[in-house]
């Protein structure tokens, strides 16, 4: 095998042996995180997808599927390109002027550059790193999302259920049902990034893609949205990246290591955690560079 | 005591000035001296007015219209200056508002191609540097053209008069549009860029982001510089003594009630203050001082009116930049 680039910059995990050897699936059932996949349908593949911003590649030649019931993880150290592949599923990167895209993406068969960019990303919804709540009422944030285009109907009344449903889904209702109409932006760091996968969720979209969404959280916050990326799983697909490798192995059925723009290794999480194929993994996730 | 021992760390941690310079020890002195004096004044205008106003300000006055008459004792008050005023600001604003924010909006969300952007920025600035009696003059030429005859009144002869409460708001509005533009230019542009990629990941249009998500988001700042603008407005003078005719009392023009007095002309309470204090007509002094005390009544309120709306803002919508 190719020897790889020799270690960038060593980091130190404050326990990096449990990355290595995961758990015991048939270990005690209260530690829910590594699960079974309940893979299901695939709802996208990406075929040699490229991306460059102007000359420099971010995503080189990237093949794979995502399917519903499954979390896809993506790893890899800073400025792999694991950002910009995200943000290429729902065409996001088509905002960045200078981003050109190669290759082909499909959403349950059908070429995403062929729909009306506005459906595929209802259909393709995203959570940010940072919560980025609209200044406004907690109950319009959500309803903003199902409203068609800025306009005032369907009237609340029509969707307050559809609200409270995506808010208990997203496992924020019993802390903001009391007073809906409390400015989204008051809420806590955590709260608000529950509130933005609620309107990320609330018109039933078909993937949910994750960019780093704990990364500006508190741990307790954390354990909340990852064991909701657990039960969301099951509706529909999530793309989540991730800069933490234990929160892959917590959070991800499958993990896509990518590394200066290339796919390094996809597979099962346990896989490519305890048993990786590619050196530059093995470098990866024994922490070696970061 | 306690003021003792907070001085001493401050000490400390500024030099002292004796290690400055001559000329920057100078140069501090007079930054003071700037701002003292500057306060003196603003200070002895409002205590001023505020004396002159008490001492002649009577409330019938605001009540009662004006008459033209040589006998004070029976001249009247300023009830229809303070209608002008009111109407003017009202109709100045109406349409700066709408055409700052649309103007701004289309600068940062927009603002292609480059040259034009880079156009309508000079052409504000140029507005926005033009002397308000430039203004009213170049208003009179234009609205006392044929096609805008619907606009004022109009002699039997054809000739356009070219003088209503309408032109003269038009031309307000061009006195106030830099400020309404700068705050929501200033507002959308200090708004994070999380927040319209939020919008976009919805699924939304720009349009749809534009018209729910950042116009609103700017609300306070846009309603900031709105005030600003009528206070531009409720202070000038030479559009309404150019494009008002800065006439005694409110005097309307055709048979619409409403519409006529649009039409017509009037007067301002800065008109009503130039033209009887003794620079003017000189008629009545008195009355004039009890006028410009009304009239920075008003231009105080709508300042304090700015604060309160900034600071009623700062929890909510400024909170954005703090994410």
């Amino acid at each position: 095998m190719k020897q790889l680039p020799p270690p960038i910059r060593r980091i130190a995990l404050d326990e990096p042996p449990t990355i290595v050897a995961p758990p015991e699936p048939e270990g005690n059932g209260a530690t829910t995180h590594v699960r079974r996949s309940a893979a299901g349908p695939v709802r996208m593949s990406l075929e040699h997808l490229g991306v460059a911003y102007g000359r420099t590649p971010a995503v080189k030649d990237v093949s794979m599927e995502i399917r519903q019931g499954e979390v896809l993880a993506l790893i890899g150290p800073s400025g792999c390109g694991k950002t910009t592949l995200l943000r290429t599923l729902n065409r996001l990167t088509e905002l960045t002027p200078t981003a050109r895209r190669s290759g082909r993406i499909l959403l349950d068969g059908d070429d995403v550059d062929d729909m009306e960019v506005t459906t595929l990303r209802r259909r393709v919804a995203m959570v940010f790193q940072q919560p980025n709540p609209f200044p406004m009422s907690i109950f319009d944030n959500v309803a903003y999302a199902l409203r068609e285009q800025a306009s005032r109907r369907p009237r609340r009344s029509v969707l307050e259920p559809v609200v409270e449903e995506a808010l208990r889904r997203a496992g924020l209702w019993d802390e903001v049902a009391a007073d809906l109409d409390r400015p989204a932006l008051r809420l806590s760091g955590g709260q608000q990034q529950r509130l933005c996968i609620a309107r990320a969720i609330a018109g039933r979209p078909q993937v949910l893609l994750m960019d780093e969404p704990c990364s500006a959280l508190d741990p307790r916050s954390t354990a909340t949205i990852e064991e909701l990326i657990a039960e969301l799983r099951l509706d529909l697909a999530v793309v989540i990246v991730t800069h933490n490798l234990q929160q892959a192995l917590r959070v991800g059925d499958k993990v896509a290591f990518m590394y200066l723009g290339d796919l390094v290794e996809y597979g099962d999480a346990r896989d490519v955690f305890s048993a990786p194929r590619a050196q530059r993994t093995r470098d990866y996730v024994h922490g070696a560079f970061g | 005591m306690a003021t003792l021992g907070l001085r001493a760390p401050r000490r400390s941690r500024h030099e002292s000035l004796s290690s400055w310079r001559i000329r920057d020890r100078i140069g501090l002195a007079l930054c003071w001296l700037a701002g003292l004096t500057l306060c003196a004044v603003a200070g002895a205008i409002v205590l001023y007015m505020a004396v002159r106003g008490v001492q002649f300000l009577r409330p019938e006055l605001l009540f009662t219209a004006p008459q033209a008459t040589l006998d004070q004792s029976k001249s009247g008050g300023f009830l229809d200056p303070i209608i002008g005023t009111l109407l003017l600001t009202v109709i100045g604003i109406a349409i700066a508002t709408p055409l700052g924010v649309c103007t701004a909006v289309w600068m940062v969300e927009y603002g292609r191609p480059r040259w034009l952007a880079r156009m309508v920025e000079t052409g504000i600035e140029v507005v926005a540097g033009t002397p308000d009696i430039v203004i009213a003059i170049f208003g009179l030429a234009l609205f006392q053209q044929g096609i805008f005859s619907w606009l004022s009144f109009t002699s039997a002869d054809g000739a356009v008069f070219g003088r209503s409460f309408l032109t003269a708001g038009a031309a307000m509005s061009l006195i106030a549009l830099p400020m309404v533009f700068g705050a929501t230019r200033e507002a959308l542009e200090a708004m994070p860029r999380q927040l319209r990629e939020a919008s976009y990941a919805l699924g939304k249009t720009q349009a749809a982001t534009i018209r729910s998500v950042l116009v609103p988001a700017a609300r306070p700042s846009i309603s900031t510089g709105a005030v600003l603008g009528m206070g531009r407005i409720v202070g000038d003078t030479a559009v309404v003594v150019v494009l008002l005719g800065a006439s005694l009392r409110v005097d309307p023009t055709g048979a619409i009630p409403g519409v006529d007095v649009l039409r017509g002309t009037g007067g301002t309470l800065t008109s009503y203050v130039y033209n009887n204090s003794p620079a003017g007509e000189g008629g009545a002094p008195e009355k004039a001082y009890a006028a410009a005390f009304v009239l920075l009544l008003i231009v105080l309120a709508l300042n304090a009116s700015v604060e309160l709306i900034s600071r009623r803002a700062g929890g909510g919508v400024l909170g954005l930049g703090r994410s």
